[in-house]
């Protein structure tokens, strides 16, 4: 089983399991992340998913495509250098541990 | 209940429990909770004897079925009708009745001309439609919710951001009708709806075509898609008519379903008042509420393992859409209609991959006309008796009469 450590806003860490091929937003909504709305269910149509990832593993994700880059314009939040779409983030072994901080607001 | 298959194997094991329940009549329709109940408490995985095919009604069942596309195929028809042994009523969609890659293609289309993008250029135009409506509404102050609101709103604007020409647009609602009155089985809704198809049905293949699509629509962009080689020249009006099809009455019922929920429960009314941002949420409660889509099918492609039993090839598998939505097994208090709740999740627009691609168009004329609604009014009464509307797939109100009052 691998780990994804999420960080709310007020800094308290919620760590969670998730399986090797699931996206990032599926593990969240199976374990009830309320700060992942997730909206279209991974459809990428409302950016309701955005996350901020932690530091030391922004360069092991791969590049954001055309269609996360337009939904990201469009997020709640801030976007800045490290949003990404946590339904576009598949987890593997390799993102075992992923650190993923969420946003004040998703809507 | 013993189900052969032509190999001559079992199916089903004995032990799926088979239920006389016909969840296409109208004693059904007029209320499916108990039912609904019924089906969930009897096991994961049900057969209906009536119409010879399997239920999921449970939540993880529907979404695991709905999650599963390649084994829980779309090719073979969204009705009870298996395109396999029967011909489809009207062509078959390409987008809705496809599996991938097929589906993978014309869902790319339509996404992109529905996209959050797409919706920034209509939300001051909806907003404005949906703000004068309730003023208008607000000065008659007694009407009946559906034809007045629920269907005038969504006629206001959705035809004029496809595109279509102004005549004849008195077909959308019945060919809407038609559609999916189709999935369900050979009743009588069924069979009456086809009966009179004819003039809706050429109604709807005029409108497909390019020429008659208004430049900077829908349509016109789903037919430029054809000039960048993206789909063919058949395939466009196909697509089209998939925005006919599943674009009008579902909102229609949508926004039905909101209103009839804030004037049963006056105290969400109230709260929507004091958080117009809450607009948004209090539509897609409602959309988890009454499920205004109730019911899919999907028909298996190979023996799979379903709800802890085998099911073999070529079963037809019923999703009670509605009936996860409101499942206690994963929903806290289902029958409470709640703003507030964590509504996400919900299978009223589906799961997966063929998760409503208008999703945001119809939550666009929800948060709209709520959020007018929110800052205009102040109380909603139902004044007269409330008549439900019967449709083999969606669930609605043919007529809700109300009397606002003005905030
Ligand atoms: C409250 C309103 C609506 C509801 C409840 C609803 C419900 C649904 C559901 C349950 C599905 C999944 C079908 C399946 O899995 O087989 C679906 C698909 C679809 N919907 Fe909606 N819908 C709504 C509004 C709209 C609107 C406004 C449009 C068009 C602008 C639309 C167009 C479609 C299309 C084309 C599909 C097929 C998508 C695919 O197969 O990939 N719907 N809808
Ligand atoms: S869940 Fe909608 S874009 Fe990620």
């Amino acid at each position: 089983m691998l780990n994804i450590n999420f960080i709310h806003p007020d800094g308290r860490h919620e760590r969670i399991d998730a399986r090797a091929g699931e996206s990032a937003m599926m593990a969240a909504t199976r374990h009830g992340i309320a700060a992942i709305v997730a909206e279209c269910g991974g459809n990428a149509m409302c950016a309701t998913c955005h996350v901020y990832v932690g530091d030391d593993w922004l360069g092991r994700l791969p590049a954001i495509g055309d269609e996360e880059d337009a939904l990201l314009d469009g997020t709640a939040a801030e976007r800045l250098t490290n949003s990404r779409l946590s339904c576009r983030i598949r987890i593997a072994a390799d993102l075992d541990g992923l650190v993923l901080h969420l946003p004040e607001r998703q809507i | 209940m013993s189900v052969l298959t032509e190999s001559g194997l079992r199916a089903a094991d004995a032990s799926v429990p088979g239920l006389d329940v016909d969840p296409f009549a109208i004693e059904f329709f007029d209320d499916p909770y108990p039912a609904h109940a019924r089906l969930r408490d009897a096991g994961p995985l049900v057969y209906l004897d009536k119409w010879s095919v399997y239920g999921v009604a449970r939540y993880a069942e529907v979404h695991a079925v709905l999650n599963d596309p390649m084994t829980f195929c779309s090719s073979r028809g969204v009705g009870l009708s298996d395109f396999a042994k029967e011909e489809p009523w009207r062509p078959q969609s390409i987008i809705l009745e496809a599996d991938p890659p097929a589906h993978t293609r014309a869902r790319a289309v339509l996404s992109h001309v529905l996209s959050p993008t797409a919706m920034k250029h209509l939300r001051d135009r909806f907003a404005a439609a949906a703000a004068a409506k309730v003023d208008e509404l607000l000065a008659r102050k007694s009407f009946d919710a559906i034809a007045d609101l629920a269907e005038a709103y969504p006629m206001s604007v959705f035809p004029d951001a496809l595109g279509l020409k102004a005549e004849g647009r008195e077909h959308l609602l019945p060919y809407a009708g038609l559609v999916f009155n189709a999935f369900g089985p050979p009743n009588q809704l069924r069979q009456d709806a086809i009966e009179r198809s004819a003039p809706h049905q050429a109604y709807v293949a005029e409108q497909c075509q390019r020429e008659n699509l208004a430049p900077g629509g829908f349509g016109a962009c789903i037919h430029a898609r054809v000039d960048s080689g993206d789909i063919t020249a058949e395939e466009a009006p196909l697509l089209v008519r998939s925005l006919l099809s599943a674009g009008i009455d579902t909102t229609v019922n949508g926004l039905g379903a909101a209103i009839y929920c804030l004037a049963r429960f006056p105290e969400q009314l109230a709260r929507l008042r004091r958080d117009p941002s809450l607009a948004r949420n209090a539509f897609e409660e409602a959309v988890r509420f009454e499920s205004p889509v109730q019911t899919f099918f999907r028909t298996t492609t190979r023996e799979v393992e379903l709800g802890g039993h085998r099911i073999g090839e070529g079963e037809k598998v019923l999703m009670f859409l509605g009936s996860a939505n409101r499942d206690p097994r994963r929903w806290d208090n289902p029958d409470d209609y709640d703003i507030t709740r964590r509504a996400s999740g919900h299978v009223g627009f589906g799961s997966g991959i063929h998760m409503c691609v208008g999703q945001l168009v119809a939550r666009l004329e929800g948060e709209t006309f709520l959020s007018a609604l929110a800052r205009k009014v102040a109380s909603i009464d139902i004044t007269g008796p409330v008549k439900r509307r019967y449709n083999n797939t969606l669930r609605g109100l043919e007529n809700l009469p109300i009397t606002i009052t003005a905030a």
